[in-house]
């Protein structure tokens, strides 16, 4: 075995300055080789979830961002009109803390669909709030009409069994899309 | 011949999770669907051969007082790379697995086999034994996943087995059935290596 380098000041510097130099090398290039389809694969990703939660349209919604209080608002359009909204919410109040929504609205305020974008609640009880069967009462209601609340507190949404506080956070999230819609688009005429 | 043991060392009479107890964090953490437990292993047996290939051949050139700043530098790398490679082409994949990834930096199996392999053996030998308990590994934390999936969920790899409103054992989903189940699965493989005197 050829000889181990010995600990001297000298070669401790040096080691470690080759290895971290050749090491960032790699990695600019991995970086520099990644960065594109890392950018296309969240813009995908943006672009799935609000075709699966809006109505029908034809335009690229990402070229009209609104932002209100961390809420992203993206407008859609079919044949130059407003088709819908989705929005892009989220609420801190889950069991595990951050969870993301990505709600669509029709130009009346109407809930078209909602998907689960990001969350931490527990596996098997929170995560249930991805589930159609969670999802589905929120349908085609009207926020102005129909009271985003889990029933414990006096709403009309059946809460997840053994999951309140995840439903609560959910409700809070939809709550907060809704609401920033209302501030923002008067253009629309929602009750 | 002789240099296969390396590579099936890892497998069970050493293996990482159920023999030396190494890494438990990601596999308490990550196992709670089957695959997330494969993506993890991948993952890691990625980062655990490439760490132990370059360090063995850095051996030499390594001062034996920086040697654990240079293996976190060279490990820290490579777990970048996994993390934007990840980020970039399996995107649902990277959601799932989220903290764990740049978690692997810490792993103790990658840091405990450059430590106790591959800065005294040959680069070959220490691919060979990436390998062995990166497998090692991933087929623990897979098995232990599924148990756990199969038992909280009533569901495998994602596929129902039961339909959605059945009662399942919650809590093997959760936290403690984690080391419930992990700390079964020790005393079996334990018992089973006494047995057949592996």
């Amino acid at each position: 075995m050829a000889k181990k380098l010995e600990s001297t000041l000298r070669n401790m510097f040096l080691s470690l300055t080759l290895i971290s130099l050749v090491m960032s090398a790699a990695l600019t290039f991995v970086y520099l080789k990644t960065k594109g389809p890392i950018e296309l694969a969240a813009r995908q990703n943006e672009i799935n979830a609000i075709r699966q939660v809006s109505p029908d349209f034809d335009s690229d919604p990402l070229t009209t961002p609104r932002e209100v209080d961390g809420v992203t608002i993206y407008t859609v359009k079919k044949n130059n009109e407003t088709a819908g909204f989705a929005v892009k919410t989220y609420s801190d109040k889950g069991f595990s803390g951050h969870i993301e929504l990505m709600a669509g609205f029709r130009t009346d305020g109407t809930i078209n669909n909602i998907t689960v974008l990001q969350h931490k609640e527990t596996p098997g009880l929170g995560t249930k709030m991805a589930e159609p069967k969670f999802i589905t009462q929120f349908l085609d209601k009207n926020p102005g009409s129909f009271k985003i609340n889990v029933k414990k507190d006096g709403g009309q949404v059946d809460a997840i069994t053994a999951a309140t506080i995840s439903s609560r956070a959910f409700c809070d999230a939809l709550l907060r899309a809704y609401n920033a819609l209302d501030a923002v688009d008067s253009t629309t005429n929602m009750p | 011949m002789t240099n296969l043991k390396y590579f099936t060392n890892g497998l069970l009479k050493e293996n990482p999770t159920f023999v030396l107890v190494l890494g438990t964090c990601p596999t308490l953490a990550v196992t709670t669907a089957a695959i997330n437990g494969i993506g993890m292993g991948a993952a890691t047996t990625f980062v655990l051969v490439c760490s132990n290939l370059l360090i063995s051949l850095l051996k030499n050139l390594i001062p034996n007082k920086v040697r654990i700043a240079a293996f976190i530098l060279i490990i820290a790398t490579f777990v970048t790379i996994v993390d934007l490679v990840m980020k970039a082409y399996t995107p649902d994949l990277y959601k799932a697995l989220g903290i764990f990834i740049p978690l692997i930096v810490v792993n103790c199996i990658i840091l405990g086999r450059a430590e106790a392999f591959a800065q005294k053996n040959s680069v070959w030998r220490s691919v060979l034994d990436g390998l062995g308990m990166g497998i090692g590994f991933t087929l623990a934390i897979t098995l232990l996943a599924c148990i756990r999936e199969i038992l909280g969920n009533g569901s495998i790899f994602n596929i129902r087995l039961l339909s959605e409103n059945a009662a399942t054992i919650l809590v093997f989903v959760l936290p403690p059935g984690a080391f419930v189940t992990y700390g079964l699965l020790i005393a079996i493989v334990n018992r089973l290596k006494v047995k057949f005197n592996i």
